[in-house]
């Protein structure tokens, strides 16, 4: 960052600026390759979203700290009744649906509800007294702010958007400093837990999934097909792959969802392995600046918030990646900023918005050192 | 755990926490985050380089599998020729549709649909129906063969709403004489779930292969079904072809060339008309069997799509057993076609040609008379076979005892199996005191031999055998029938008989046909070429039931030839069987057209014609005009056919050997037969004169066993 490139440009997070645009524009390729080559399908309108998607970015790091402290229970609230309705109009209208159309727009209230617990989980613990942390009384605000919209969620029924509001909560709350050992019970009641909610809180065909990862042959040809075809998109590729546009698994219609769900694997067979280390590294990197900027923010709002929308881009990347590599049940969760899907970049953006906008407060009131 | 900053817990309820210790454990489990996401990323890492490095051949031969489709082509199937190089079964191209039950997702409605578009018959589509719900897998259902293009042409461009239907251009198979060779070659089909289960190769359930089903079809399998070609095609997930990849053409299978002489063997089909029965004419230089036709049959061309109901229930209703090759599996007893063998049998044992006894129209053997179906007065040996006097027979069968006589048959062929390449032959039974021990745990009576001697009693042979007989009788050579033709001329054993002998036998059985024998209307019409012969007629129920000549079918006697020409030089020797055919006259004048055309074809047609012009047709003809009217009159409501192939034939083969049951207890119990000839209907009958009590226990007790030998 010498002069010759101008500061207000030098002060701008490029190294994760250029992994997140190698992201879109290497996703761009893969959703040609994904459209049998056809640029408009699905590449043209991953780049728009991106270019519209990243302007709600910028806009949202330019918010003050203040701003946002002062809006971030009435938008938890109002996202919450988003929700609700949803799930309202879902009942009236018979059947399940996850989204609200406002005119051309269609509105995933649940994905918004994931950077927005984050917000508010990290508000509640910077403004909670420090002396109140270890106090179990004061796990029950954040409880509900976690389980409030994790239960209206699951009512879609939509596990994976749970598991994220509840792994990004539970991240915040670790990060609070909370003692350990609560985590330990958690931990604990969670695993105590599985078979029950295996039997009576997932649906039937979840937990066919469940069986199916566990068990890939015994369904080869429904859901454990598609985690079969996935390794065999990955595996085929080899190294270097097959070169872009010579996937035959997803052109050939193999692999299933070959546009979201298991984009990577379409990747990975064009290329190859180095292309999946190519991902891998961007999202390391990615993620890496997310967790300095939370080490870097000045108090506890901001680290935790910078800290827990690290922690939810990172759940959609595992998820997904375990998933596609057979190591996790199939659940919806698209490859941030690969996908092409309009929900899952938006909270991704608006994460990747938080992190610019936490590292700007940052630069603008830097830590005056280790005790504040 | 305490780096992750746990409090102390035993001192005190209220734990110190500040800023500062917050501080540090935020810092401390960021830490922790960071390393549990690169921990994950690192093992994301790793077992990406594990399945697309280490298993990477694995996972590329799946993906190819995937990708590449492997069709296979079904070889066109070798030829079957005839001894002159003509096919007795070809392959037609045509185009064919199949389906597959397994990819079709709702087969109703997709045959309704095919039905429709191909115009098929109720009960073809019940056909269908039954065989793709017994299908299994991927087991392809021929739906039609034979389709003209524009059906064709509908159906290919339909194909995307109806899944698993499989329209190609293929081979079927193709008997050009039909039913003339129905049951020398079988016929072809497609491969039974059994089949495919026992020898399980992708080509089995290819659409549009077919294996042998039956006789020679079956028998040359391996010669003929050649090697199947492959295409190798780009397909998507859901089986759409993409491109042509690569195609390898088949190898069609070997002709297998038979001994048969098609023209001949069609012949002979066709001159038994309406009659029941066989007829097989064998080289006597070579034992090149030339015609082997057993009729009625079926038509080998409308099983290839598997045996519709209505056909099936068809020739399974008709009492003449079109299912059954009578040539093989037919047991009759031979009556006195076996009295020239018996003859040699005596020359063996040293009687001398000249030895003669009166007939009195009988004989007493013991102190029982038995009949003698005239009386012959003085008979030698000449006399005793062109007059076909049972006397003489008796007197000598006693003298020289049946043991030699049965030796005698056996050499002859009689009661043997012949290495054929057939699916199966009943060799029948050739009584003898040690036969009779074994199998019926009793003593051979002196009554035993009388009957044995003219070809009655627990006698049983088949037509082939009976061919077989007349040409090693004929030549003294121990001729061996073969099927296959080679070019390799085969040696036979000679028998230890004088040419005069041999001369002897020859001219009383000319004197048969051309002499003052029994068979004077079989006489060939050439002038240098003689046919010689021996008539022989079986009875099926005892007199007091039907005279054998009239009244109901069933009930008729069985008339039998057995002959070769030219006599004093035989080269062609044969047999002629008609069951229920009242009489050896039904046979002989078969015999007699049969070796007609087979010196002159002209002067045979000729007389076929005529007799095909009063039948109604070619045999060819009939079937297909009986098969439209009983479809006519039966209707939809025709009971569908066995699964599996074998039922086919065992369920007519049960129905034929209860049927044949009565031969065998008259052929137990009686020791009367007639002769045909122009005198015969003048011979008054008298009751089988050696029956008794014992004797009908016995015939009951053989009853239950009614094939002495079948495989």
């Amino acid at each position: 960052m010498s002069g010759i490139v101008p500061e207000p440009i030098a002060r701008q997070p490029w190294q994760m600026l250029f992994p997140l645009f190698g992201l879109i524009g290497f996703g761009a390729l893969v959703l040609t390759s994904a459209a049998a080559g056809d640029f408009d399908i699905y590449a043209k309108s991953h780049l728009i979203r991106f270019v519209v998607l990243f302007a709600m970015a910028v806009v949202i790091s330019r918010l003050s700290k203040p701003l946002v402290s002062f809006f971030t229970y009435p938008a938890y609230l109002v996202i919450l009744l988003l929700l609700m309705a949803v799930e309202i109009v879902g009942q009236v209208g018979g059947g399940s649906q996850r989204w609200l159309e406002v005119g051309p727009i269609r509105i995933q209230p649940s994905e918004l509800m994931k950077p927005a617990v984050v917000v508010a989980l990290a508000h509640y613990y910077g403004s909670l007294p420090v002396g109140m942390i270890p106090n179990w009384r004061a796990i029950l605000p954040a409880g509900g702010i976690i389980l409030a919209p994790m239960a209206f969620v699951l009512l879609q029924p939509d596990l994976g958007t749970s598991l994220a509001i509840a792994f990004g909560g539970g991240v915040v709350m670790f990060l609070a400093g909370l003692p350990i050992r609560w985590f330990i019970f958690a931990g604990i009641a969670g695993i105590a837990a599985i078979p029950l909610a295996f039997f009576f809180a997932l649906q039937p065909y979840q937990q066919d999934r469940v069986t199916t990862f566990l068990d890939p042959e015994s369904d080869p040809l429904g859901e454990g097909y598609q985690i079969t075809q996935s390794k065999i998109a990955i595996g085929s590729g080899g190294i270097f792959g097959k070169g872009f546009n010579e996937g035959s698994q997803s052109h050939l219609n193999y692999l299933p969802e070959p546009h979201t769900d298991f984009v990577f694997a379409t990747m990975a067979e064009e290329w190859g392995f180095v292309g999946g280390l190519f991902v891998l590294g961007a999202f390391a990197v990615i993620l890496g600046w997310g967790l300095s900027v939370a080490r870097a923010a000045s108090d506890r709002f901001s680290k935790l918030l910078a800290a827990g929308m690290t922690a939810t881009i990172f759940f959609y990347v595992a998820i997904n990646l375990l998933m596609v590599m057979g190591f996790a049940p199939v659940v919806g969760i698209p490859l941030p900023f690969i996908s092409h899907g309009g929900s899952s970049m938006m909270t991704n953006m608006i994460c990747i918005g938080v992190l610019m906008m936490v590292h700007r407060w940052n630069r603008n009131a830097p830590r005056t050192g280790l005790i504040t | 755990m305490g780096i992750f900053g746990r409090r102390k817990i035993g001192a005190k309820p209220r734990e110190l926490v500040s800023q500062t210790t917050l501080e540090n454990a935020f810092n401390r489990r960021t830490f922790v985050i960071g390393g549990a996401m690169g921990g994950i990323g690192t093992i994301l890492a790793a077992r990406m380089a594990y399945i697309a490095i280490a298993e990477n051949e694995r996972w590329v031969l799946e993906s190819e599998s995937n990708r590449v489709n492997l069709s296979l082509i079904p070889p066109r199937r070798g030829w079957i020729l005839d001894r002159n190089g003509a096919p007795l079964a070809s392959n037609r191209a045509d185009f064919r549709v199949d389906v597959i039950p397994d990819r079709m997702n709702d087969p109703e409605q997709t045959l309704s649909a095919l039905a429709d578009i191909l115009d098929l018959p109720d009960t073809t589509v019940a056909d269908i129906t039954k065989r793709v719900d017994d299908a299994r897998g991927f087991q392809p259902v021929e739906v039609a063969v034979g389709l003209n293009y524009d059906q064709f042409a509908a159906i290919s461009v339909r194909l995307p709403d109806l899944p698993g239907v499989v329209p190609q251009r293929g081979f079927s198979r193709f008997y050009p004489t039909g039913p003339s060779v129905g049951h020398l070659l079988g016929y072809v089909g497609p491969a039974s779930a059994e089949e495919y289960e026992e020898r399980p190769d992708p080509i089995l359930i290819t659409p549009g292969y077919k294996i042998g089903k039956d006789a020679l079809e079956q028998q040359f399998e391996q010669d003929l079904q050649g090697k199947p070609g492959a295409r190798r095609v780009e397909v998507t997930a859901s089986g759409r072809i993409v491109r042509d990849l690569e195609t390898r053409e088949d190898v069609q299978g070997d002709p297998v060339r038979l001994t048969i002489d098609g023209p001949l063997q069609d012949y002979a089909a066709r001159r038994i008309g309406l009659e029941s029965g066989s007829c097989v004419v064998l080289d006597c230089e070579t034992g090149d069997v030339l015609c082997m036709s057993s009729m009625p049959s079926f038509d080998p061309n409308s099983f290839s799509q598997g045996i519709g109901r209505v056909e099936y229930a068809m020739l399974r209703d008709d009492e003449r057993v079109p299912l059954r090759n009578k040539v093989l599996k037919g047991l009759y007893p031979p009556g006195s076609t076996v009295k020239p063998m018996h003859c040699m049998a005596f020359l063996d044992a040293g009687v001398k040609p000249e030895e003669a006894i009166m007939c009195n129209g009988g004989r007493r053997i013991g102190n029982r008379f038995f009949n003698c179906w005239s009386n012959h007065g003085r008979v030698d040996m000449a006399k005793a076979i062109y007059q076909s006097c049972d006397s003489y027979f008796y007197h000598f069968a006693q003298q020289v005892g049946f043991e030699k006589v049965a030796e005698w048959a056996h050499k002859m062929g009689l009661g043997e199996e012949f290495d054929l390449p057939v699916t199966s032959q009943f060799y029948g039974t050739v009584p003898s005191p040690e036969w009779k021990l074994r199998r019926r745990e009793s003593e051979w009576q002196p009554y035993d031999t009388v009957n044995s001697s003219i070809g009655q009693g627990y006698y049983l042979v088949n037509p082939l055998q009976l061919a077989v007989m007349s040409a090693r009788l004929a030549t003294g050579d121990r001729v061996v029938p073969r099927l296959r033709l080679t070019e390799d001329k085969p040696k036979f054993e000679h028998f230890a008989f004088s040419d005069e002998e041999i001369g002897y036998v020859r001219q009383a059985m000319s004197d048969v046909v051309n002499g003052p024998g029994t068979a004077g209307r079989a006489r060939l019409p050439f002038d240098d070429i003689k046919m010689a012969g021996k008539t022989g007629t079986a009875q099926v129920v005892s007199l007091s039931i039907s005279d054998g000549k009239s009244g109901p079918w069933k009930y008729r006697d069985h008339g039998l030839f057995v002959f070769f020409a030219p006599f004093d030089k035989p080269k062609y020797a044969g047999a002629v069987v008609i069951e229920h055919g009242g009489g050896s006259g039904s046979a002989y004048p078969i015999a007699r057209d049969v070796m007609t055309y087979l010196f002159d074809p002209a002067k045979g047609m000729e007389a076929l014609r005529a007799l095909e012009e009063q039948w109604g047709g070619t045999a060819q003809q009939r079937l297909d005009s009986k098969y439209r009217a009983y479809a006519a009159a039966a209707g939809a409501s025709v009971p569908p056919v066995p699964t599996r192939d074998e039922d086919i034939f065992d369920q007519v083969e049960a129905e034929a050997r209860l049927a044949a049951r009565p031969d065998k207890e008259l052929a137990e119990g009686a020791n009367r037969r007639r002769e045909d000839d122009e005198a015969s209907s003048q011979i008054s009958r008298a009751p089988p004169s050696a029956q008794t009590p014992d004797r009908q226990a016995e015939a009951a007790a053989a009853a239950e066993t009614p094939q002495d030998g079948s495989q």
